[in-house]
């Protein structure tokens, strides 16, 4: 309740930006898990800043007080067991404090079981394929086209004329809300990693190798990412967008995939 | 200490001094010679890392490609990386270790002179052969300085090059640590016991043997790369039964203590200069060896914790992830024991010690973020992001580059026989301080938010911050000239003449002997008097 009170109270101070949102946080996502991962980052965060708190303000107070000017004699003292054993022992209580929670998360991340949709992502420089398993809905999702022109070098194009600037894509990854959708990664040629920071998840794609991965949308929605894993020249130029259905809208949009006439709409 | 003065004076006129012209510097086996080669050689590296990654810093002020192409913005950041890492960073460490771990232990010149000289001259060599690769048909390596394959393999001619660079940095690196190493353990002043040795020269002791056990297995990695590219062998190709992914834990297997080579002569460095400034022995001497020594064996088992993401078992990420948290455990108990020392003591701030004390605070900064990078679901969001970028060059500038000027502002009148202008030198340290976190602070928020890194250009909700880190970037690189006309002025012997002592009674040998240090220093093993002993 703090959290989220100081967290607005710093995005009303630096709404005043024009054009940019001044982000300062990791989103919390639309997922129990991408929430879960919010609150250990800000759970170890905040145990960041209360030992900052004690170790930089005893480092302030010494360079304050301890100084030669002051006319203070230096003190002899070079060693202490008491003190040793005390500051290596909080911190190793402090990080199991950390340690505990941080491993349930995990648990749960690793979780794969019981999908209600697999889809097939296969990584190309530079551009992701998606291919729905048990339907037959294959397509490839590139950077979209008013991105693409704006791109180039000297194009003339103001990226800030341009909606979700390197974010947009011609064809989205479209899941339906509240299923459990996994995500099996490979790759047809270099390294490539998916990544969406609203659904908490980022894997690798690994040519001949197969990586596992799921999330859960709670909320409908479009949420970008991008390729997160250096691979090439245009590494930075293949988003990717998940947009999230309500089940009977997701169904819709399946069943126009599987025919024809549809498809030709969808990709216009 | 008086007699170490006069043995050093009595024997300093029946040897040669220096030789004149370019062979003092071509068949150098004088370690101060070789210490000074290595810090100019490093010096002219981090300008020209510098000059690197000021393009991308410029390239990355606004949204939209301005100046370069993709592909020459990857050949950027794999360049500046490499360049910063074996050229400048290792180089600047290796160069303090031969001007003082001689001096601080009471040896005439390091154990092994000839192979010193091997190994310095190979730097320039290798680095004229990496730099080389930018004229190369299909550019300089842009595979990243991790050189992950199969990206890696797509590298033009500057392939072999790059491979063959590798070696040689290694090689130089391996005969460094080697030389540091045998100094160390043979040639102490006979009354200089092991826990009895500065912090710096337990730290380079501790790095040296890391750098031995590491820098084969990148050699290792980066000829299976070779052969893979060139005989046809499938070590990381999946076609040919290969996985890539083993190419990464190779690699961070060096990697890892890799970045504690970077930091631990950093410590040792402000491990000399804090209980300088502050009047008062180093705090925990003992347990600081014992930290350094824990810091090192942990860094072994920790490499995954690069690759969180590329799919491990869920213990394996348990294991990685409580390793290197416990990592904490140690650098806290060396943190704790910097302010322990400060701690009713009588500061002064000259310069080395600003740069000391930015040292601790930012490198703190840097750890913390380290902690949260060790928790593994938020490392899935902050891997490859910018939270990382922000991460290691916390650690890295004013970590290890901070680390390493306070060293040269600390025994720069030791090595001119001259102070410094410490008016300019306090300007540099605020200037570098100020404008390192305006560049790296940003890189934070740029990361949780979800900007990946290593990418030319990005979405416009990314612009603020970063037109306040490229500002930053240039502030620093300019703040760095003032650096180089401060060290200038020195060398040219324009500050005030430096007694013996320097600062107000330092602790340790190098400050028994007159400044300049003369050509031979400790032919005869200096007695290590109480006053400067340490613990």
């Amino acid at each position: 309740m703090i959290r989220r009170t100081c967290l607005s109270v710093a995005g009303l101070i630096l709404a005043g930006s024009a054009k940019a949102d001044w982000a300062l946080n990791m989103p919390r996502g639309v997922t129990e898990l991408s929430v879960e991962t919010y609150d250990l980052h800000m759970q170890v965060f905040y145990w960041c800043v209360a030992i900052a708190i004690v170790v930089f303000g005893a480092m302030i107070w010494s360079l304050v007080r301890h100084r030669k000017s002051l006319g203070v004699e230096p003190a002899k003292f070079s060693h202490s067991m008491a003190a040793e054993v005390i500051w290596t022992t909080i911190p190793i209580i402090i990080l199991l404090l950390m340690a505990i929670p941080a491993a349930e998360t995990l648990v749960k991340l690793e979780d794969g079981r019981k999908p209600d949709l697999t889809v097939v992502v296969t990584g190309y420089q530079w551009r992701w394929h998606y291919a729905y398993q048990g339907e037959d809905v294959s397509f490839y999702s590139s950077l979209a086209r008013t991105s693409a022109d704006a791109r180039r070098k000297n194009s003339g194009i103001d990226p800030f004329t341009v909606e979700n600037y390197l974010l947009e894509v011609d064809r989205p990854l479209v899941v339906p809300r509240g299923a459990k959708v996994r995500i099996l990664l490979t790759s047809n040629d270099v390294l490539h990693a998916w990544w969406v920071p609203d659904l908490a998840i980022k894997k690798d794609a690994v040519p001949g190798f197969i990586n596992e991965t799921f999330f859960r949308a709670e909320e409908s929605g479009v949420y970008r990412g991008q390729c997160a894993e250096l691979c090439g020249m245009d590494h930075g130029y293949m988003p990717i967008v998940v947009e999230v259905l309500e089940q009977d809208e997701y169904q819709a949009w399946l069943d126009n995939q599987k025919n024809g006439d549809a498809k030709l709409a969808a990709a216009k | 200490m008086s007699s170490a003065v006069t043995d050093a004076h009595e024997h300093d006129h029946d040897h040669h001094g220096p030789a004149k012209g370019l062979k003092r510097w071509l068949y150098a086996t004088n370690h101060k010679d070789i210490g000074t080669m290595y810090l100019v050689f490093s010096g002219i590296m981090f300008f020209i890392g510098g000059f690197m990654a000021l393009i991308i810093r410029s390239e990355l002020f606004t949204p939209g490609l301005q100046f370069v192409a993709p592909n020459f913005f990857n050949q950027m950041t794999t360049m500046h990386a490499l360049i910063m890492v074996f050229g400048a960073v290792m180089p600047a460490f290796v160069g303090l270790a031969n001007w003082m771990i001689p001096m601080m232990i009471g040896a005439p010149d390091m154990a092994l002179p000839r192979m010193n000289n091997w190994s310095f001259w190979i730097l320039p060599v290798a680095f004229s052969m990496l730099l080389a690769t930018l004229v190369m048909p299909g550019g300089a390596p842009a595979g990243g300085w991790t050189m992950y394959p199969p990206l890696v393999l797509q590298t033009g001619d500057a392939f072999p090059f790059l491979i063959f660079s590798v070696h040689l940095m290694g090689l130089s690196s391996i005969m460094g640590a080697i030389n540091v190493i045998v100094t160390i353990i043979n040639m102490r002043t006979p009354d200089m016991t092991l826990l009895k040795m500065p912090m710096f020269v337990w730290t380079w002791l501790i790095t040296a043997y890391l750098l031995i056990a590491v820098m084969p297995v990148l050699a290792g990695a980066v000829t299976m790369l070779l052969t893979d590219q060139f005989f046809g062998t499938s070590f990381f190709l999946a076609a040919g039964g290969g996985d890539p992914v083993m190419f990464q834990h190779i690699f961070w297997f060096f990697g890892h203590p890799e970045v504690y080579i970077m930091i631990l002569p950093a410590f040792g460095v402000v491990s000399e200069i804090i209980p300088t400034f502050a009047r008062k022995p180093l705090f925990g001497h003992d347990s600081m060896v014992y930290a350094a020594s824990s810091i090192a064996f942990l860094s072994f088992i920790v490499w995954a914790h690069h690759m969180f993401t590329t799919g491990m078992p869920l213990t394996g990420q348990l294991f990685f992830m409580f390793a290197t948290m416990l990592i904490a455990v140690p650098t806290g108990v060396k943190v704790f024991n910097w302010t322990a020392t400060m701690w009713k003591g009588a500061m002064t701030f000259e310069t080395p010690m600003l740069f000391s004390l930015a040292f601790l605070f930012l490198f703190t900064i840097g750890g913390f973020s380290g902690l949260m990078l060790a928790v593994v679901s938020s490392d899935i969001q902050y891997h490859d992001s910018y939270f990382v970028v922000a991460h290691f060059h916390y650690v890295l500038v004013p970590g290890s580059i901070f680390g390493i000027m306070a060293a040269v502002y600390y025994w720069l009148p030791k090595w001119t026989g001259h102070m410094y202008n410490e008016k300019l030198g306090q300007v540099h340290f605020w200037l570098s301080t100020i404008f390192v976190n305006v560049t790296f602070f940003p890189m934070h928020f740029l990361g949780l938010a979800g900007m990946p890194r290593r990418i030319p250009d990005y979405s416009t909700q990314f612009a603020d911050f970063n037109s306040i880190a490229s500002i930053g970037a240039i502030g620093f690189g300019l703040s760095q000239l003032l650096f180089v006309y401060v060290v200038i002025q020195c060398v040219r012997k324009q500050g005030a003449k430096a007694s013996s002592e320097v600062w107000e009674h330092p602790k340790g040998l190098e400050w028994t002997v007159p400044s300049p240090a003369p050509y031979h220093t400790f032919n005869d093993p200096p007695k290590v008097a109480a006053e400067v002993a340490f613990s």
